[in-house]
């Protein structure tokens, strides 16, 4: 809990009292701006359980299927590839439709996991 | 599937087949038609949209042809009983009256649901937004704006643990608009910082590409904070964070909606302080829509308080400016919102407006300078410094840390009692995972960084086409969930009141078919805590279940208390066994016209027993408001307060077709009473047999009158045109049967 402070808006408002209201109002944007910058580069470099579970939505998994793919991509420690990156790369390398990696993968498929764990542990040229 | 006005919506019908249904179109609409002028009825309106093509005008309209015209804002209306199936049906009757934003309430608890919830469950507060209830409700709404002759935006929330992959699932099903805004699930959600704002941005970019309409949630702290109306400058600060963020997720302006609410409500002088900040909002906010909602910080449980407040917070948005109107049920202080008061509330909104209509064109706010100026410079001034103070610091999040948010301090003043939330605490706390240099996500409206460079450089700017196309560009590859609990599912509460729907069976209804719920209105003459519980013993003595006082007021400490009590019946009425009077039959005027003209027919009138109305009685002869003069029936009006005695009299002396009588008081039944008397001194004199008597009133049951021996009774909404359809049937009637007989 903050502390309590009396309105002391006559004392803080002196730097503010030769601006035009347009001033004041471009003021008030900037700020905003300066305040929310973090939090968007925050949100382009993270990701979280959901963002990862609408991806998969979106690649065509249920809404069952998306939480246990993501939960075992955390369980492997692999969020940070993206589970929708998994999906795709196991797809890819064995030859294989994109719902039928995926609800391996979900399954807990070990030849499946063993080659996706491999291969980002051992690090590939990007 | 087409809806007829005279058949009820078939719920089920919609529930077939949801499997295969598309949704007609995604994004949000606006009202077509606004800034011209429009001819309605015999008015020209400077403030209207497109009519409808069908729809249910206030209860006035009957005074203007029924004329029912459209706001140019968009009319919200919140509905949130926990059953989506009968909330379907509340839609249709919201469509008619004028809404055209339809927000559906989530289910306590949803918020911290980690996922998405699938199948029908019953809410509680709302329902369990899924995927199967957002099409069935997107469904019947593409129904529904048919049946209107307008587009209807469905709209609800992405909030929670779980924002982005509802805003997918909301993409997919065609819904219009929703809630989103980070601060809301930091502040009233506990839900850790991080997450939200990191999620935040992702369910925004998704809600960009599906060209969803955006509400902010910063109205919260204005019902949050103690003293509500001092939290303005953070109101402030609050809308721009969320529209600052928005855009930088790459929402359109014209998408970014504030939640703007009048910080407070009479007894306090609510303009005085609503107005500057509403004007204050809308400049710095200009290239953004607002979305006025109403205060709900200082509603009771009275309805009448309520809509008083509402319609206050209306001319708010007159004078100002808001894209979409919000309306709170005025019963929202007592229950969960009624079928009937979401009608009232979305009816308040549409007859303010009407009634403010051109406003603008005749009154202006005093912007330059005085008491309004000051208070707007002052608003803007102590939001700058809100900003400052945030950067000072550290940032948002340590701006949260330390308390700054819904302090009911009004800015830079602080009371001290603001909501406190440590960055690494809340739920879901620690679920934030930094994205390694080979991240990818191969779908469309994804946020941020996104390396498909790896696999195909060409599709850096179409990551979908890596799979090509995800469920945004072919809603083939959607997984559809039916039903996931069997018991707690639609197709078992509509079992239960199927009878209600397949047989002749009729029950009240406020909330869900069959609840069976009435309200009755009181007057107890005792004090308030008697009365309570007197109310309670009469509900239990009408039969009424669950019997419960809603709402009470003192009309004085000992001479009376007000009390709307709620109960259940316990039965059904079978509607096909009633006994339902015709409708009276009606001549046209020309027909009328013809037989007057071929047999003339002469009247006498007059206002009896102590009774001075005569507007109804003048209505019903009078040439120019269409009475029976027009005609060319003769009328000898006597005036008001004229004894029977001498209205008879006067009968006689002038020979007259008719006597028509007419009664507006009613206290101690004298309104029949007169009509008794009128009848009985008719046959005293002789002329029964020879006369017509003919008796009006606003409290006139038509049958009722016909049991004191007159001949016809006409109650509220009567027109000159059914007495004489009346004089000119029944005097054939006679004629046929070769002389009068006694009805």
């Amino acid at each position: 809990m903050s502390q309590a402070r009396t309105d002391d808006f006559e004392v803080r408002r002196k730097h503010l009292s030769s601006l035009s209201e347009v001033e004041l109002e471009q003021r008030f944007w900037s700020l905003t701006e300066k305040v929310v910058e973090p939090l968007i580069e925050l949100a382009k470099t993270h990701t979280t359980p959901s963002i990862e579970r609408s991806v998969l939505l979106r690649m065509g998994f249920s809404s069952l299927e998306a939480k246990t793919l993501v939960d075992k991509v955390i369980e492997k420690d692999l969020i940070g590839k993206g589970a929708g990156h998994i999906v795709y790369l196991a797809a890819l390398k064995h030859k294989m439709a994109l719902r039928e990696a995926g609800l391996k993968l979900a399954d807990g498929d070990p030849d499946l996991w063993q080659f996706i764990e491999s291969y980002f542990r051992e690090g590939r040229p990007i | 599937m087409k809806l007829l006005p005279n058949k009820k919506l078939d719920v089920e019908a919609i529930l077939k087949d949801l499997e295969h249904y598309v949704p007609r179109r995604k994004g949000w609409h606006w009202r077509k038609g606004c800034g011209v002028k429009r001819e309605i009825g015999p008015f020209e309106y400077s403030d209207t949209s497109e009519s409808l093509t069908q729809s249910q005008p206030l209860p006035a309209a009957h005074y203007f042809n029924g004329i029912d015209p459209q706001t140019d804002s968009v009319i919200t209306t919140e509905i949130a009983s926990g059953r989506f199936e009968d909330d379907i049906r509340r839609m249709r009757m919201a469509a008619w009256h004028g809404a055209d934003h339809l927000m559906v309430i989530r289910t306590a608890g949803q918020s911290h649901f980690d996922g998405l919830i699938e199948g029908t469950p019953q809410g509680i507060g709302g329902i369990p937004i899924t995927r199967k209830q957002v099409r069935a409700q997107r469904k019947a709404l593409d129904l529904i704006e048919d049946e209107v002759g307008r587009p209807i935006n469905y709209h609800s929330y992405v909030s929670g643990v779980a924002g982005p992959e509802i805003a997918v699932m909301f993409a997919e099903e065609g819904v219009n608009g929703a809630h989103q805004d980070p601060q809301y699930n930091v502040l009233y959600r506990n839900i850790n910082m991080i997450r939200s704002f990191v999620d935040a941005a992702n369910a925004k970019k998704i809600m960009a590409w599906a060209d969803m309409a955006q509400i902010d949630g910063a109205h919260n702290a204005n019902a949050t904070a103690r003293e509500a109306w001092k939290v303005m400058p953070e109101l402030i600060v609050q809308h721009a964070i969320n529209a600052m963020f928005s855009v930088l997720c790459d929402m359109k302006n014209q998408n970014i909606c504030l939640s703007s609410v009048p910080p407070t409500a009479p007894p306090a002088p609510c303009l005085k302080l609503d107005l500057p900040y509403a004007v204050a909002l809308r400049e710095l906010f200009k290239p953004y829509k607002i979305r006025a909602q109403q205060n709900t910080k200082y509603m009771g449980s009275s309805t009448r308080e309520a809509t008083v407040t509402h319609t206050l917070n209306l001319l708010i948005s007159k004078l100002t400016r808001a894209e979409i109107q919000s309306t709170i049920t005025p019963d929202e202080g007592r229950n969960v919102p009624w079928h009937i008061y979401n009608m009232e509330g979305i009816d308040t909104a549409k007859q303010a407006m009407l009634g403010m209509d051109g406003l603008l064109e005749m009154v202006e706010i005093k912007r330059e300078q005085g008491y309004l100026a000051d208070k707007v410079r002052e608003l803007k001034e102590r939001a700058v410094l809100f900003m400052e103070e945030i950067l000072e610091v550290g940032g948002y999040f340590k701006a949260v840390e330390a308390g700054f948010f819904v302090d009911s301090g009004c800015y830079p003043e602080r009371h001290g009692d603001g909501i406190t939330r440590e960055v690494h605490g809340g739920i879901a706390a620690d679920s934030v995972y930094e994205r390694d240099e080979d991240y990818c996500a191969p779908v469309t409206a994804f946020f941020g960084y996104n390396n498909i460079g790896q696999y195909n450089e060409t599709a850096m700017h179409h990551p979908s086409d890596l799979i090509h196309g995800c469920t945004f560009e072919d809603r083939s590859k959607i997984i559809y969930i039916d039903e996931l609990d069997e018991v707690d599912n639609v197709s078992t509460r509509l079992e239960e009141t199927k009878e209600l729907r397949t047989t002749s069976k009729l029950m009240p209804e406020m909330e869900w078919a069959g609840d069976g719920v009435v309200q009755v209105t009181l007057m107890l003459p005792d004090d308030e805590r008697t009365a309570e519980c007197a109310a309670i013993e009469i509900g239990k003595k009408l039969g009424l279940l669950d019997a419960e006082v809603i709402h009470k007021e003192v009309m004085q400490s000992s001479e009376g208390t007000r009390i709307e009590l709620k109960g259940r019946v316990p039965f059904t009425i079978d509607s096909d066994k009633l006994v339902i009077p015709p409708k009276p039959d009606l001549l046209s005027d020309d027909e009328i016209t013809e037989a007057i003209k071929k047999n003339p027919m002469r009247i006498v009138a007059a206002t009896v027993g102590e009774d001075e109305h005569s507007v109804g009685l003048r209505e019903i002869i009078d040439i120019k408001h269409g009475g029976i003069e027009k005609y060319g029936i003769e009328c000898h009006y006597l005036g008001t307060s004229v004894p029977i005695e001498k209205l008879v009299d006067a009968a006689i002396e002038l020979d007259v077709d008719a006597i028509l009588a007419s009664t507006i008081i009613s206290h101690d039944d004298i309104h029949y009473k007169s009509m008794k008397r009128l009848h009985e001194y008719c046959i005293e004199k002789g002329i029964r047999d020879n006369i017509l008597l003919v008796c009006g009133g606003t409290q006139v049951t038509p049958e009722l009158a016909v049991q004191q021996g007159v001949d016809a009774g006409f109650g509220r909404g009567s027109k000159g045109r059914h007495v004489a359809s009346f004089l000119v049937m029944k005097r054939k009637d006679i004629e046929n049967e070769g002389g009068y007989t006694c009805s």
